[in-house]
């Protein structure tokens, strides 16, 4: 083989460039319209991590688009108040057994009708083991659940096209409450036939619907059009929502920035001093639903008892709280007075013994001797966490004012990955404090301490018993006046503040931000904006 | 010519064995369970998990698990990811993106570099050349996510000359910025390289021998300077496209380009082991058939080279 010809090889890859490129297809499709009814929204997102079927997407990448394509039995409003969306009454006389009834000649984007079938047969599918759908556990209080075996709901019985019951184990007062919640979504008949590609390509009957059968493309976006046949509260007054999957929130904002996103839910921490100056009143800035802490295990030497109470309570003043959300968060973070959420019902500032969660520099040190009379300290107090969601700066800071403040040593404990957080705190062999975290699934009191400190409690953690407690939680719940639960609820917490088997350090703020081109733009109370309401011109 | 290439492939078979095993082994010697994350920071009912462990084949030994994959994918099946969609056609998806992006920056590179590098090294000294090293220092010495952001806050934000991020499908145009950020470091090596390169092969015999026949320096500059001059540019060029086809994690996640980079670095984070196993034997394969495609290509460069069998 001889070539005479000089720059062979730049000249084959030029050509192999330009083969290449005049063969790959572009294919921009480019959705802008006019008219403020008909414009298509796009907001950012995320891949969803499981298929989109209610019962198994329990984050928020999968759970904005479930929950703008289905309409449930009610929603929530901007408030977190619950409205009926398919339901027309829910009825109880004594918290356990509740009688829903639907609205009639509702239909599934693809015909099928909603009825009480489409209930009861998808809640049943969301609940059976076998299933293994991730949200099964909101099922638990129903007649008939198990997590052992698969067990039918005996607790649902369809009355008749539009009625049908639910019997719970025992009374649950805000069971009703629970309703909104995406894991209550009705399903379709065809569902059943091949749940797989269901979950690739659902059918709904909420605002929005997938605009095709290839809507959802992966990794890069979903288009969603409006359903003209729902008639809930959700009313869409846009033409559409285009979920925009980043991997990182700052490409999101850079493309906010750039004029190419409409909607932000989450400003990327390295324009935490920068985004109010960028946006000006397109900022957004709200404490939303959840709630961060450390937890302490009971089982870490020096941490029960008398000398454990006083240590945690010393730790907890020694934590200069609107120092840590001001420097390091830019005022991002709300400190926390309770283990809830100020966007929840029932949210209280002034609870007795709220003043441990003051920074109190002189008591805290006191507190600290105390303890060590009964048994001196020695080591290094750590928070645990996983690097590879930013906490570092935080934890760091927390130590440090603990540091400074009781003169012992105090560190951050990376774990490399949030996967193997998970698995050292689950199988219990974590020997440290570490990071948690709460988002509510429902807006209520109860969420936020049910299933976190209640006695066995499947995200107990810390292993955390008080029969006090669990007595105040059960009357709470059982208790259909929402005024006095929620004043068992608060009692509830005020056992926690002296018990303290988590640090309360803050709520985290929604922050987000939006285009010029859109108005009405509201987040609800789980941090997610309202997309039906937000209008393009 | 033809026994060459055969040998090579069938070497690349034991290769590919083995880095799959190793891919693997390593995936599953990540720490922590990633279905324990797949719950957030909510701990999931035990029987649950162990039917999804089940399911996934998690609850099964290593070695056991390797060669259900391995059976998989000679039927075909690479296995699917959490979200329900077989890896078969996310590799289908991801790489025709990044090899776009990459044989634009690579152009980009290749072309831009290997001219001012031509010029700098025939004017060696000169205002030009200074000019030139000083520019490709300073890109030398930025990390690359330094120029992504640099690059999309003033072509993006600013000016508005390019999109921010790439849009879905990822056209060409949105793909400019993203590739040129992506040569930008590359394009500087070469530039110093093809200068060291010329300067060396202007002062050998040959050349001197061309001048003195009376050629042309149109003639001589190309056909007897450039060309023998294009041998290490054209390794490096070429493992430089190696690199840039399996992904550039940082740049794509700046850009979200829906790539290669940034679908493997979610499955590492989310911890899907055959979509991260199916990405990896796909890159070795291109690295195989990469470094084969340059080892063929000295030869056109340099008829001196020649493979036998």
């Amino acid at each position: 083989m001889k070539i005479r010809r000089y720059g062979i090889g730049a000249l084959a890859l030029v050509a192999a460039s330009a083969l290449a490129l005049s063969g790959c297809a572009s294919s921009g499709s480019d959705t802008s319209a006019t008219g403020s009814s008909s414009a298509v929204i796009t907001a950012n997102g995320s891949e969803p991590q499981n298929p989109l079927i209610p019962t198994n997407t329990n984050e928020t990448g999968g759970g904005r688009i479930i929950d703008s394509i289905f309409a449930g039995l009610e929603y929530y409003d901007a408030t977190g108040a619950p409205q009926l969306d398919v339901a027309e009454s829910i009825d109880t006389d004594d918290s356990q057994t509740f009688t829903i009834k639907i609205k009639p000649d509702l239909t599934f984007t693809n015909g099928d009708p909603v009825d009480a079938n489409s209930f009861v047969d998808a809640w049943q599918y969301g609940a059976l083991l076998s299933n293994e759908q991730l949200n099964s556990y909101f099922f638990e209080d129903i007649q008939g659940f198990s997590y052992d075996e698969d067990s039918p709901l005996t607790g649902l019985s369809v009355v008749d096209d539009t009625t049908f019951t639910v019997t719970l184990n025992e009374p649950r007062a805000d069971f009703p409450l629970r309703l909104g919640y995406s894991a209550f979504y009705p399903l379709p008949k065809s569902a059943f036939d091949d749940m797989d590609a269901f979950g690739q390509n659902p059918i709904g009957n909420g605002p929005y619907k997938l605009a095709s059968d290839s809507a959802w493309q992966h990794n890069e976006k979903i288009d969603l059009v409006v359903n003209e046949d729902y008639d809930g509260g959700r009313k869409a007054a846009n033409g559409g929502v285009t979920f925009v999957f980043y991997a990182s929130q700052d490409a999101a904002y850079a493309d906010l920035l750039g004029g190419n996103l409409d909607v932000l839910d989450a400003v990327p921490d390295s324009a935490f001093g920068t985004y109010e100056s960028d946006l000006g009143d397109r900022a957004v800035n709200q404490p939303s639903a959840v709630f961060q802490s450390f937890t302490i295990p009971e089982r870490l030497a020096h941490f029960s008892g008398e000398e454990g109470a006083l240590r945690r309570a010393a730790l907890s003043e020694a934590i200069n709280r609107d120092e840590i959300t001001d420097v390091i968060f830019q005022g991002t973070r709300t400190p926390a007075s309770d283990f809830t959420s100020p966007v929840i019902d029932g949210w209280s500032d002034s609870l007795a013994g709220a003043d441990v969660l003051k920074y109190d520099a002189d008591d805290a040190k006191a507190k600290w001797a105390a303890a060590d009379a009964i048994s001196p300290w020695e080591g290094t107090f750590q928070i645990a966490y996983n690097a590879d969601g930013g906490h570092q700066g935080w934890v760091d800071a927390v130590a440090n004012s603990i540091k400074n403040t009781l003169g012992i040593d105090a560190s951050g404990a990376p774990y490399p990955t949030f996967a193997e957080q998970r698995t050292a705190i689950t199988d219990r062999t974590i020997q440290t404090a570490f990071r948690t975290g709460w988002q509510a699934d429902y807006p209520g009191l109860f969420n936020f301490l049910g299933p976190l400190y209640a006695t066995n409690a499947s995200s107990n953690d810390g292993d955390y018993s008080n029969p006090e407690f669990d007595a105040l939680l059960n009357q709470g719940s059982a208790d259909a006046d929402p005024e006095t639960a929620n004043k068992a609820f608060q009692d509830a917490q005020e056992i926690l503040l002296k018990d303290l088997p988590a640090i309360p350090l803050w709520y985290s703020n929604v922050t987000g931000g939006y285009s010029e081109s859109v108005s009405d733009v509201d987040f609800g109370w789980n941090s997610v904006p309202l997309y039906y309401a937000v209008t393009k011109s | 010519m033809a026994g060459y290439i055969f040998r090579r492939i069938l070497q690349a078979v034991p290769v590919l064995l083995g880095t799959t095993f190793l891919i693997y082994f390593m995936v599953f010697a990540m720490p922590g369970d990633p279905l324990l994350a797949l719950f957030g920071d909510k701990t999931p009912n035990p029987a649950l998990l162990e039917r999804l462990r089940a399911e996934y084949h998690l609850d099964q030994p290593f070695i056991v698990q390797y060669f259900l994959y391995l059976g998989g994918i000679l039927r075909g099946d690479f296995g699917t990811s959490f979200s329900g969609e077989p890896v078969s056609a996310i590799l289908a998806r991801t790489f025709p993106v990044t090899i776009r992006l990459a044989i634009m920056a690579l152009f980009i590179e290749f072309v831009g570099g290997v001219l001012i590098g031509l010029v700098s090294g025939l004017r060696k000294g000169k205002l030009f050349d200074a000019s030139a090293l000083v520019v490709s220092l300073i890109f030398i010495s930025l990390p690359i996510f330094v120029i992504a952001f640099v690059g999309q806050f003033i072509f993006g934000i600013q000016l508005g000359w390019a999109r921010t991020t790439v849009s879905s499908g990822a056209p060409i145009q949105d793909l400019i910025l993203p590739a040129f950020v992506l040569a930008s470091i590359t394009f500087a090596q070469i530039v110093r390289l093809t200068r060291s390169s010329v300067i060396e092969t202007q002062s050998l015999d040959f050349v001197r021998t061309a001048y003195g026949k009376g050629l042309t320096r149109r003639r001589i500059i190309p056909v007897h300077i450039l060309r023998n001059s294009l041998i290490p540019v054209v390794t490096y060029a070429a493992t430089d496209f190696g690199v840039l086809l399996v992904g550039a994690t940082v740049t794509e996640g700046i850009f979200n380009v829906p790539g290669v980079g940034r679908t493997l670095y979610q499955a590492i984070i989310r911890g899907e082991g055959p979509t991260v196993v199916s990405f990896v034997t796909v890159m070795v394969l291109i690295y195989l058939v990469v470094n084969l495609v340059v080892d063929l290509l000295y030869g056109l460069l340099d008829p001196r080279i020649r493979y036998v069998k």
